[in-house]
Parts: C-alpha cells; structure tokens; sequence
C-alpha cells in the first residue's frame, strides 16, 4: 500500500468490517482529482478515527487539514425516465421529480500516514441541520492537529464540536455573535458608506 | 508682523550676513527633523517600511531613524498594513498613550480604505474612522520612495504649524483632545463603527 492513493471502497469496507453498526456513504467526486470521500455517522466518527490512525495498515497518523461547508437548503430536480403504457403502448417518458435537500453544516478532514507514505482519506462529519442539532464529534482527542482548525471552523460557521477541548473562538473576539463564513452571513449595514445609493442603481440613473 | 514682511526681512538681512529666525521656525525646525516613528507594523506594508529605514533607501537621512519600541516615547505611528476589527481597538489604544505632539501616516491602500480586502468580515474600513490621519499613502503596498515622500509631506506640515492663533495645532490648543474612544468590540461589529469627530468622508452626490 506503500505511497498509494488508497481506494475509497476498500477503506469503506475495512472500517466497516472493524467498526460494527457504523452507517458509511461514500460521496463520489466527479472532477478529475477522484478524491471520494467517506461520510460518517457522528455516533461511531470518534471510534472510526482512533481505528484509521490505529489500524497497522491504515496507520493515517496525519490530519493535515479540516475545513467546513455551509450547505442552504438546496431544491434538486432530476429527470427520470420512466416507462408508461400511453394509449396501449409501451413508451419513454421523462419527469421531473424535485427534491428538497435540508441544509446543514459540514465538516471535512484530510488524512494522511506519514509511516506509510499514503493518503490523503477524506472524512465528513454532518450536522443535522443549520440551526439547532449544530454538533459534531471532535476529532481533536485524535489528531491534536484539528484543535485549531476545529476552532476555526467552531468561530466562522458556528459547528460546535462535542469533545474538544477547548473550544473558544480563534479569529473573532469572544463577544462576536455571528458566524461570517456561513452563506446567509450579512455584514453590519454600516460599513456600506461612500457608494451606497439606496435602491436599484438602474432607476437612479432613470431619475 | 505679517508672514510675507517677516519673510522678507529675513531674506533682506541674509544679504548682509545676518542670520535672523523665529522662535517658531527653530522649534517647528528641530521638531520635523526628529520624528521619532513607533516599532509597529501590521502587513505587508510593514516589510516596505522596513526597507525604507534600511541603507538602500535610509529613512535616517529624515532624522527619523529611531524606532521606538514604546509609544511613550514615538512621535509617529506609521498604520502599515490591514487593519483588523480585532486589532483595531489596539491601534487606537496606541495612538492615545503616544505623548503629543503626535502624526499618523496611513499607509497603504488598507490602512486608508480597507484596500482589497475592504468586504472582508473582519476587516476596518480604513484607520481614519477612529483616529486622525495626517497623510495617506495609496499603493499595495506603496514603494519606500513613497513612505518618504510621506514623510516629507508631514515634515512640511510640521515646518507650517504655528505656534499661536487660530490655527494652531492641535497640542497647542487646550480645548482639542489628544485622546480618542477605543472602539469596543460589538455582537456584530465595532461598536461605535466611526468616530464622528474625525471620521469626515467625502459624500459621492448622484
């Protein structure tokens, strides 16, 4: 396995194998890099992680990154074909079946093994939603290197990470209330000074 | 007597081998050329105001050599570089334990209008909103030539003030503060977000 990309199926598997009940998903990325990664369910991400960097053949001793996503609530239509007996005869038809994906909170760590030379696993923790079921399990007690980064990601899009064990906030001050790298993050309305003309700047210049 | 006669007869007398001055020139003369700048760097531009004080381009040559670790005893701070919400409260902390008389050149395009970082959550919309900037310097960041012409253009300003009157500067003027409210940091920002007293923009009229 030595300097190898490792396979997603196969790590998939071998977690599975090790860590009973864990319910894994694997999410494909279709851009020529292939780095796929693992989705977690937050009761096992603790026991998953001691495994990987555990394991004698995983042995991924590095976290070298962790970083957030703020997913809004998202409408996905897809087309489906389906088949329909119309008239008495058998044809193709295509729907559109529309979706609404809840939004949530991401947490993505990088994975590496300096021993074996191979990486990077990538591990995705799950909010429940934006608002109130924001927690994740912290990775920290694993990788020590996730502590800052966790705060990080704690200060700038709001995931509180059970278990960690210091979790202020890392660039903003403590009173700080908002969390400015999530997508709905509004800037306080009095920075907008000079160029601000009120309105659609098309009916100003109507005007 | 008026600027201009003064100006003459000093001229007049330079002719016949007398050296006149004022009490005004000598004290304005020894003040410009012995601005002492505060060890304070932000950003980049930090890196260009080091360069200006070393032998390439020699910022000593301007009496003004002596960075002083303690703002008790620095005339100048020289803002050089991004100015975060964060740091900002610092910065006017600074400025108000500097003695006066006291300068400030805002250098770069951060420290006058936030530059390109200006939509940046965490990031002041230039120094000016909380203390008075004497002059600005454009540029990202800006070359050392143009620190120096900065510091010519303050050391001109100095070599102007008068010591009485009407228009005399502001540590000659008891009325005028020399201290300036830190802004304390808000839920959602720096609270208050300007100083009214010496935040004045220019409004854009459309």
């Amino acid at each position: 396995m030595n300097g190898q990309i490792l396979n997603v199926e196969q790590v998939k598997a071998a977690i599975e194998a090790a860590v009973p009940d864990c319910q894994l998903e694997i999410l494909v990325n279709g851009s020529p890099s292939g780095q796929h990664s693992i989705v977690l369910d937050n009761a096992h991400a603790l026991e998953i992680a001691r495994f990987l960097r555990n394991d004698s053949s995983f042995s991924l001793d590095f976290c070298s990154n962790v970083t957030g996503v703020d997913w809004l609530d998202a409408e996905v239509s897809e087309k489906i074909k389906t088949k329909k007996i119309i008239d008495g005869v058998e044809t193709e038809v295509e729907e559109i079946k529309k979706t609404v994906l809840p939004g949530r909170l991401e947490a993505i760590y990088h994975l590496f093994s300096m021993e074996k030379k191979h990486g990077p696993v990538i591990l995705r923790l799950r909010t429940g939603n934006r608002i109130d079921q924001i927690s994740v399990p912290s990775l920290t007690p694993v990788w020590r290197s996730a502590e800052f980064q966790e705060r990080e990601i704690f200060d700038l899009y709001g995931i509180v990470f059970e278990g960690h064990p210091d979790l202020r906030r890392l660039l903003m001050w403590d009173e700080f209330k908002d969390h400015p790298m999530r997508k709905d993050y509004v800037a306080p309305a009095e920075d907008d000074d000079l160029l601000a003309p009120a309105g659609n700047p098309a009916d100003q210049s109507k005007g | 007597m008026e600027q201009a006669e003064t100006a003459q007869l000093k001229a007049e007398l330079s002719k016949h081998g007398i050296f006149t001055t004022t009490l005004e020139d000598i004290y304005n003369w020894g003040r410009k050329n012995s601005v002492w700048p505060l060890t304070f760097g932000l950003a980049c531009c930090a890196i260009e105001m080091i360069a200006t004080t070393m032998a390439r381009y020699d910022l000593a040559r301007f009496g003004a050599e002596v960075f002083r670790a303690s703002p008790r005893q620095a005339d100048l701070i020289i803002v050089s570089g991004t100015v975060t919400k964060k740091m900002a409260p610092q910065v006017v902390r600074l400025y108000n334990q500097m003695p006066e008389p006291k300068y400030v050149i805002a250098m770069g395009a951060c420290a006058i209008s936030g530059g390109p970082f200006r939509d940046g959550y965490n990031v002041l919309r230039g120094i000016d909103r909380y203390i008075p900037v004497d002059v600005h310097i454009p540029g990202c960041p800006p070359r050392p030539e143009a620190l120096i012409d900065a510091f010519m253009t303050l050391q001109k300003k100095i070599s102007e003030q008068h010591l009485a009157g009407e228009k005399r500067p502001r540590h000659l003027d008891a009325e005028l503060p020399s201290e300036f409210p830190v802004p304390a940091y808000g839920e959602h920002g720096l609270e208050p977000s300007e100083n009214a007293e010496v935040w004045n923009p220019l409004k854009i009229i459309q």
